[in-house]
């Protein structure tokens, strides 16, 4: 029964994933919103708990046993009660009964999120760059005829999209796109069939209770 | 001569409103025919009644034959007339005979899909049954897979833990689901060979499953003592705090295996890249087809697509889930036959000798 039961509601709600899919009928359509909306965001809530407890304690663990870098933890455990009791008592735009504003310096939710947490992940998503041009590096050397292709074509694609391109041969440009729509979106469109077709088998094998792997296997 | 083209303005005529079909309701299809002085109007305007007499404006449109009310309640009686519109004289059309918009329970356009997926799960399933009869199935050999038992023996041997990162799918993603298996599979592996396994989490209810599934594997190997949940967290849900949280990992902790399987965006090659430069062994697998590039540079083995699907079929050699490897093989197969039977009849279109197909 333990293991019947997951199964059964995994059946029925996968069904019910499906239905509406084929049926615009509003009844159909406001049960799916309300199944996708509302009750899962009652259970990501539940979660969210979960999740929270453990990132907790995971930091208070290091900090107790000084594992490697564990005055990093007190940053980290610092920053959580601080905003969350900003974001609880103080509201996001500072409208709630804890004052958020010191003379002219704002400290609500929406301002540390747009001040900390946006140029924060502006940075790390500047680095790309960087690990752009060093996987570039790496993987631009003709050490085999499939890397050699690739080279070629991307140094193609490369020069193509520039002016210098245009300069070299009127063609160059044409032939750069004729790369990027033709053998391009032919291999990406094989990965797609493949993709679409192993959604399919692994729906399939979750629906019928073949594939018991998030079960934690077993019988 | 204009002020005489203004006076004899002509209207559109046959005006026809009817039930969109196959959608939800709530939605009425208005025709017309084109006023014979379509070429001088600025457009047409939309005019509606629920009685036939007390009409009033609902819209403009250019010039056009025809237009949608999208503001209809559904088993209401609506008449509709068109006007031919030229600066601030009008030209009106007859009444149209009353339409009544009605939800429907079946979308007709996706019946070819759904058609499709019975055939395709039809053939899924057959192998399926092929399978649990105990017919032997022959699944090509995956490197990225073969390379798990290597994986995490050299973490072993180098007393390193493993990182298993599960993307940032959330758990309705197909990807998320197959990196789910996955982690099963290599979590029984690392507690056979008592192999510190880290798994960081970027969504809660993941991470929830996830720990679920890593204890029933230590448990099913006989090992519930080695699971370690402290090892099992979730991070942040903020993406690129949860890629340097994971970098940060990786520089500390050093692991000589990184699994980077399941939904990844702009953070892959920034995870990947850093694995590389700790000297990790990667296998990655995804089917965010954006992100496959990046993965197959940085990575010594990716998972491609579907074999990221196939993969705990593969590791666990579990017969029945192997007959659905191979009735999607199978599947690809008719694909691939459909589309090169449309090439040659697309290519003898061109010939206007053998034009059997126009």
């Amino acid at each position: 029964m333990q293991r019947t039961f997951p199964l059964i509601l995994v059946f029925i709600f996968g069904i019910l994933g499906i239905i509406p899919f084929i049926v615009p009928h509003p009844s159909v359509q406001h049960t799916d919103e309300f199944l996708r909306n509302d009750l899962l965001r009652i259970l990501a809530a539940f979660a969210l708990v979960l999740g929270l407890g453990s990132l907790l304690r995971v930091h208070f663990d290091k900090i107790q046993h000084h594992r490697e870098n564990w005055q990093y933890s007190w940053v980290l455990l610092i920053t959580f009660f601080l905003t969350s009791i900003i974001g609880l008592f103080g509201g996001v735009a500072g409208t709630g009964p804890l004052p958020t504003k010191i003379g002219n310096f704002h400290f609500d939710i929406q301002t540390i999120y747009l001040n900390v947490e946006v140029p924060l992940g502006a940075t790390m998503f500047a680095l790309l760059s960087f690990f752009m041009a060093s996987a570039a590096y790496r993987s631009f050397r003709a050490r085999s005829t499939e890397a050699t292709l690739l080279l070629l074509s991307a140094f193609i694609v490369m020069i193509g999209i520039l002016p210098l391109g245009n300069q070299i041969s009127p063609k160059l440009p044409s032939f750069a796109q004729w790369i990027m729509d033709v053998p391009n979106v032919a291999g990406k469109r094989g990965i797609a069939f493949g993709i679409a077709l192993g959604s399919l088998a692994t729906a399939l094998k979750i629906l019928l209770g073949i594939e018991r792997s998030w079960l934690g296997g077993g019988e | 001569m204009f002020l005489i083209l203004l006076f004899t303005l002509s209207p559109p005529a046959q005006v026809r409103a009817y039930d969109a079909p196959d959608d939800g309701g709530g939605v009425l299809i208005i025709e017309w025919q084109l006023s014979p002085d379509d070429a001088i109007i600025d457009g047409y305007e939309i005019y509606r009644s629920e009685n036939g007499a007390d009409f009033e404006k609902i819209g403009f449109i250019g010039k056009s034959r025809n237009s949608i009310d999208d503001q209809t309640e559904d088993g209401k009686k609506y008449y509709y007339k068109i006007a031919a519109l030229k600066d601030t004289l009008r030209a009106f059309s007859e009444i149209s005979s009353p339409a009544t918009s009605a939800p429907q329970w079946i979308d007709r356009n996706k019946i070819n899909i759904i058609i499709a997926l019975i055939i395709l799960g039809g053939i899924i399933l057959y192998f399926i049954s092929q399978a649990r009869k105990g017919k032997e199935l022959y699944i090509r050999k995956i490197s990225g897979l073969q390379a798990v038992d290597e994986a995490v023996g050299r973490a072993t041997e180098m007393g390193k833990p493993i990182l298993y990162c599960p993307g940032i799918g959330y758990i309705e993603q197909i990807a998320t689901i197959a990196s789910l298996n996955i982690l099963g599979e290599v979590a029984k592996k690392t507690a056979q060979y008592n192999t510190k396994l880290i798994n960081p989490h970027y969504d809660p209810i993941v991470y929830t499953v996830a720990r679920e599934i890593v204890k029933e594997s230590y448990t099913k190997v006989g090992r519930p003592d080695a699971f370690d949940p402290e090892n099992i967290y979730f991070v942040t849900d903020s993406q690129f705090a949860y890629a340097a949280a994971l970098d940060g990992i990786m520089l500390r902790e050093r692991p000589a295996t990184n699994f980077l399987i399941g939904t990844f965006y702009a953070e892959s090659l920034i995870l990947a890249e850093t694995g590389a430069s700790t000297g990790a062994i990667q296998i990655s697998g995804t089917d965010s087809l954006a992100q496959l590039p990046f993965l197959v540079t940085a990575c010594d083995y990716t998972l491609i697509g579907e074999e990221l699907y196939a993969a705990s079929a593969y590791i666990s050699r579990e017969p029945l889930l192997m007959g659905a490897i191979k009735g999607e093989d199978w599947g690809k197969l008719i694909i691939a036959g459909l589309l090169i039977c449309a090439s040659i009849i697309g290519l003898l279109t061109k010939f206007p000798v053998l034009a059997l197909f126009k």
